[in-house]
């Protein structure tokens, strides 16, 4: 019994999210011999944000098809009924603290639980529109990419006919050809960079075979319209995308759509006190994907934002036997030896794991990282210490395409007094 | 976009290929059967060229409304890609439909949709509402 008279229920590893990332932990920790195993979910439904991405593109690299959103989640939700994993629906975790006990409150209440370890998936949620200054009022027909995502394909309602979108990310992208399709007039992208973040594969076959234009250094500088949304101004930016006056042009809609950037849903992970990376938003982690917190660990976009679910899924694969060797261990082992830290410099912007215990290791580790611009010919280059040990040339770099370098143990091992590893491009 | 091939000056279309990040800005000559692709830089860029000014194709995917489910709009798509010249037909196909669940993954909810050759599939179970 708790402090407040609650039972405490006991488990070995408590997953926290119900998309791709706890799922397919889910199911590499019982791979690894993980037997009490309980995921919890807030939505109604396991699968996460796939559910309402609904069109094709995942799973090339994973099942080497392309599958929707709902057939890539049905996959693992159907392996992690076959191994009999319970998932707890409609129930939201509240608290996680430093020992690894949890709170959570569904229908029936609230509850606690002790956990063995722990594995974050909380996934990501869009950047809301108050952060994103736009003089005007704030009317009706302003959402999330996201949001209108969810309300036309889960719950069927009605957003829009004519419509403009701010920011070409892939969600914009996407929704762009989906409002399309249902009988919309979507007239414009707008996007404040001069490229843009979004997959050219959704640039060509949700904007160019529409003939909807994509305006680069764009943005949206008013909004019209006190109840409902009539319309907003654009404007082109310079290069300090500071709106270029005399550029502005009124485009009348009923709705403006948002598609600004994904951030980590971190505020358990902050509240646990677990350390935090500025720039990716999420946990700083080492080569098991643990945090700070022993037997706290974190995979799929509550850890860095990911454009390929497949990624996700091999991200979540290796927290699940972390969190399997942790528990069988009962320690965490590998931190006996110092770490060694990862730096992400000239155009790389962050690299995760952040640091690595060489000792921990697989005898593989895949560092991923973005980029800050756009790059071609450029060097991807490894430096342990002030040595480089390996350069690999990329004809494009792009801040919208998650990168990766492949360390080894045994180079590693090979030079133990290493401190640093910094990651950098080079011409 | 489609090339007209009976034209008898040759017609040049330009596209992005995006077979890789890379992007290569393709040029596609059309000269009657004869089509040849320039800008690419490796073999994939030359086949997406060619099959995109010849017959390009493209998965269609939507939602249709569902009566007595625990979700009120179920995941649908074109089973394999369809010529992107019939994506409006299907989707007026699409927008005719109306289901009961259960709703089966993969279930076949149009067989050869708007004539395209290919099945119209549903792409999650969507259990009764109890
Ligand atoms: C709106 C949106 C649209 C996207 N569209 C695409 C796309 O079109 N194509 C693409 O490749 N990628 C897309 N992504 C990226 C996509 O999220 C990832 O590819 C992948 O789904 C990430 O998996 P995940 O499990 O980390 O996160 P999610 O799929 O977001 O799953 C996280 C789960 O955790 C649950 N959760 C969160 N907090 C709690 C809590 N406190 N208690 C209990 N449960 C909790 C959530 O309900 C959710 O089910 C999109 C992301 C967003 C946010």
């Amino acid at each position: 019994m708790s402090a407040n008279n609650l039972p405490i229920e006991k488990h070995e590893l408590v997953i926290v999210g119900g998309g791709p990332a706890g799922l397919a932990a889910a199911a590499s920790a019982r791979e690894s011999g993980v037997r009490d195993i309980l995921i919890i979910e807030r939505d109604s439904q396991p699968g996460g944000i796939l559910n309402q991405c609904i069109h094709n593109g995942f799973g090339l690299h994973t099942f080497g098809e392309e599958l929707t959103g709902p057939e890539y989640a049905a996959r693992y939700i159907r392996r992690v009924q076959e191994e009999n994993i319970p998932c707890r629906l409609g129930t939201i975790v509240t608290d996680i603290s430093r020992d690894r006990r949890i709170t959570c409150i569904s229908r029936e209440g609230v509850s606690l639980i002790d956990a063995g370890a722990v594995i974050l998936a909380m996934g990501c949620r869009e950047r809301p529109r108050g952060a994103l200054s736009i003089p005007g009022y704030r009317p009706a027909g302003i959402y999330t990419a996201g949001t209108a995502q969810r309300l036309m394909n889960i719950e069927g309602k009605k957003i829009g006919k004519e419509v403009v979108i701010l920011g070409s990310g892939d969600i914009g992208l996407i929704m762009a050809r989906r409002m399309t399709l249902e009988g919309a007039h979507v007239s414009a992208v707008a996007e404040l960079m001069s490229y843009s973040g979004g997959l050219k594969r959704n640039i060509v076959q949700c904007l160019q075979d529409y003939g909807i234009p994509l305006l680069l250094s764009h943005t949206v500088t008013n909004i019209h319209g006190r109840d409902h949304i009539e319309g907003v101004t654009i404007q082109e930016v310079d290069e300090h995308r500071s709106p270029i006056p005399g550029t502005e042009k009124y485009y009348p809609c009923d709705t403006l759509l948002l598609s600004c950037g994904l951030l980590p849903e971190n505020e358990l992970s902050r509240a646990a006190g677990i350390t935090m990376n500025r720039v990716t938003g999420g946990p700083d982690v080492d080569e098991s994907l643990s945090t700070d917190i022993p037997g706290v660990f974190a995979c799929g976009n509550v850890l860095h934002v990911h454009d390929l679910v497949d990624y996700v899924s091999e991200e979540a694969a290796r927290a699940g036997r972390s969190a399997a060797r942790f528990l069988s261990s009962g320690q965490d082992l590998e931190k006996d030896t110092a770490a060694v830290v990862l730096k992400a410099e000239g155009g790389v912007r962050y690299t995760v794991p952040q640091y690595i215990h060489p000792s921990g290791m697989d005898d593989k580790l895949t560092v991923r990282f973005r980029v800050d611009n756009n790059y071609r010919d450029r060097y991807v280059s490894v430096y342990f210490g002030s040595e480089r040990i390996s350069r690999q040339k990329k004809r494009v770099l792009a801040p919208g395409e998650m990168e990766q370098v492949v360390l080894t143990k045994e180079k590693l091992l090979s030079y133990p007094d290493t401190k640093e590893i910094t990651i950098k491009l080079e011409d | 976009m489609a090339a007209k091939k009976n034209n008898s000056t040759p017609e040049i279309v330009e596209l992005t290929c995006i077979q890789c990040p890379i992007g290569c800005q393709l040029k596609v000559t059309v000269d009657g059967s004869d089509v040849s692709v320039t800008g690419n830089t490796c073999p994939r860029g030359e086949i997406y060229g060619k099959q995109e000014v010849t017959s390009p194709v493209r998965t269609v995917t939507s939602t249709v409304p569902v009566d007595n489910g625990i979700i009120a709009r179920a995941p649908v798509r074109t089973a394999a890609p369809i010529p992107k010249q019939s994506i409006m037909d299907v989707m007026e196909a699409v927008h005719s439909l109306k289901l009961t669940a259960p709703v089966t993954l993969g279930e076949v909810l149009i067989s050869n949709v708007a004539g395209t050759g290919s099945d119209l599939i549903a792409t999650r179970d969507i259990p009764a509402a109890s």
